[in-house]
């Protein structure tokens, strides 16, 4: 235990008797009242996340617009400055090192936000690529805290509690506000499906909103529910449903990959397998039966023999079916198609559907 | 505080047993519930399924994760609470009353391998 990082957060989750648990190398709040009604509050009303463990990397120098759209298959270069762009960065073999976002916060100046367990070796990947370029790469990871506001109430919230006006703010776009000294990035970005803001600012400065927010009664919510309610709208998790050996383009992803850009690393395989198809496919499960399908659990055709595996499988709370992500050979990828889930001792049917289980409720 | 109920038996994976007669009603502890969560589902064996002390006969499963029933106890299942079909969060509600399957016990000096109250609730907050 004691090996696990700590967010600047971390004597409050204790304090709010949160369920502590190791998550990406950080010692996280799994849940303070219970997953359920922390996730329908974020559906409802809102709630707030610390998502301190995430990373932050800050780009600058003369070629860092020509660099991280290098590493990244998003096109950054449409980009104007206050914009945000989902993508990945991939290995040379297509398969993905890292979902993150790209910050545009001046010419040749970005901010990258990553996944906490991959700080290290994303950071090692960066500096490693960034040696043939004119730039600066600097790991912030640690100077910044985070917090997310995240449901249909946030932006009331916003401005209710913590006095920030983000009504001109539209969906993945942000602004630097300066709040008693302290520079702060305000984005409406999220991991829920819902309306939402992320707040990257100092340690300092997101002990204070986040105790504002908990003064002024806002759910404190955990990774468990942040975890239920990304998988229902069709949100990847990193190490589920993208890691080293799927590809954005398996991943059914592949709006974020701009292969009409100039030369990205991973490229070549994705154009390829966009072309071709892609010899495995993330679908979505519906189970006909109440058992629930969890990651790793094998997914077989209908003669029980193994086509894949669940990739996130949950009782979903806003959806209330037994249903799951899993990575399938292409062939049984089709809507509709009929696969066993092998859970325990037995096997259980399941149809192939959309992975989008929830509808996304974002202002755009 | 996790409720405790003198007179049951209690195994060191939480579950419970309720002697009556021939038979024990087997379930899983209070302690058990909170530590899971919201119970979501709970998958149970058939009736005439035989069970076997230590070996797993079902789970129960929070939105978290799935946690597997071990049976404290041998014998015949001649029952299984089927209103935890449709509600299985009836077990937060009270773990002890909601038991999971009825077991028509085939040897009893199992029992005598399992805790009691006092040594089970000294066994939780080790």
């Amino acid at each position: 235990m004691s090996e696990n990082k700590v967010t600047c957060l971390h004597d409050k989750h204790v304090a709010l008797g949160a369920l502590m648990s190791p998550f990406g190398g950080f010692d996280m709040p799994i849940q303070y009242k219970g997953i359920v009604e922390e996730h329908n509050a974020v559906r409802n009303a809102v709630g707030v996340f610390d998502v301190s463990h995430m990373g932050e990397v800050r780009i600058t120098g003369p070629e860092a617009q020509k660099f991280v759209n290098y590493i990244f298959t998003n096109d950054i270069t449409k980009m104007e400055v206050g914009g945000i762009q989902y993508g990945m960065m991939l290995y040379p073999t297509g398969g993905t090192v890292d979902d993150l976002l790209v910050y545009t916060m001046g010419e040749n100046d970005y901010f990258l936000v990553i996944n906490a367990a991959n700080i290290d070796k994303d950071v090692a990947w960066i500096n490693e690529q960034a040696a043939k370029f004119d730039v600066k790469v600097d790991n912030q990871s640690e100077s910044y805290g985070q917090i997310a506001i995240q449901g249909p109430e946030a932006e009331k919230t916003m401005l209710e509690v913590l006095s920030l006006d983000c009504s001109d703010l539209t969906f993945y776009t942000f602004k630097c506000v300066d709040y008693n000294g302290d520079k702060m990035i305000v984005s409406r970005t999220g991991y829920t499906g819902e309306d939402g803001f992320e707040v990257y600012a100092s340690h300092d400065t997101i002990r204070d909103m986040w105790d504002m927010l908990i003064q002024a009664g806002v759910q404190p919510c955990g990774l468990g529910c942040r975890d239920t309610l990304r998988f229902e709208v069709g949100l990847p998790l990193y190490g589920d449903e993208l890691t080293q050996d799927i590809t954005p383009i398996m991943a059914g992803f592949g709006f974020f990959v701009k292969l009409d850009k100039d030369d990205f690393i991973g490229k070549e395989v994705c154009a390829q397998q966009k072309a071709e198809g892609a010899p495995k496919k993330l679908v979505g499960l519906e189970l006909h039966d109440k058992a629930i399908p969890r990651h790793g659990y094998e997914v077989c055709n209908e003669n029980e023999e193994p086509v894949g595996y669940v990739t996130t499988g949950y009782r979903g709370i806003s959806v209330d079916k037994s249903i799951a992500v899993a990575l399938v050979d292409a062939a049984y990828s089709k809507l509709g198609t009929a696969l066993k889930v092998h859970i325990r001792k037995k096997y259980f049917d399941a149809t192939v559907v959309k992975k989008k289980f929830h509808d996304k409720s974002y202002k755009k | 505080m996790s409720k405790i109920i003198d007179g049951l038996y209690y195994s060191e994976s939480h579950e419970f047993v309720k002697v009556e007669g021939d038979f024990g009603y087997v379930g899983i502890t209070d302690y058990a519930q909170h530590e899971l969560g919201n119970v979501v589902y709970v998958d149970m064996p058939e009736v005439d399924d035989e069970v076997e002390a230590g070996e797993d006969f079902g789970a129960v499963e929070s939105v978290k994760a799935a946690s597997d029933l071990v049976s404290p106890v041998s014998g015949t299942v001649v029952e299984v609470n089927e209103a935890l079909d449709d509600e299985p969060g009836l077990i937060n509600k009270d773990a002890f009353e909601n038991w999971i399957i009825k077991v028509e016990l085939s040897d009893k000096s199992e029992l005598d391998g399992l805790m009691d109250a006092a040594a089970y609730k000294a066994f939780i907050n080790e």
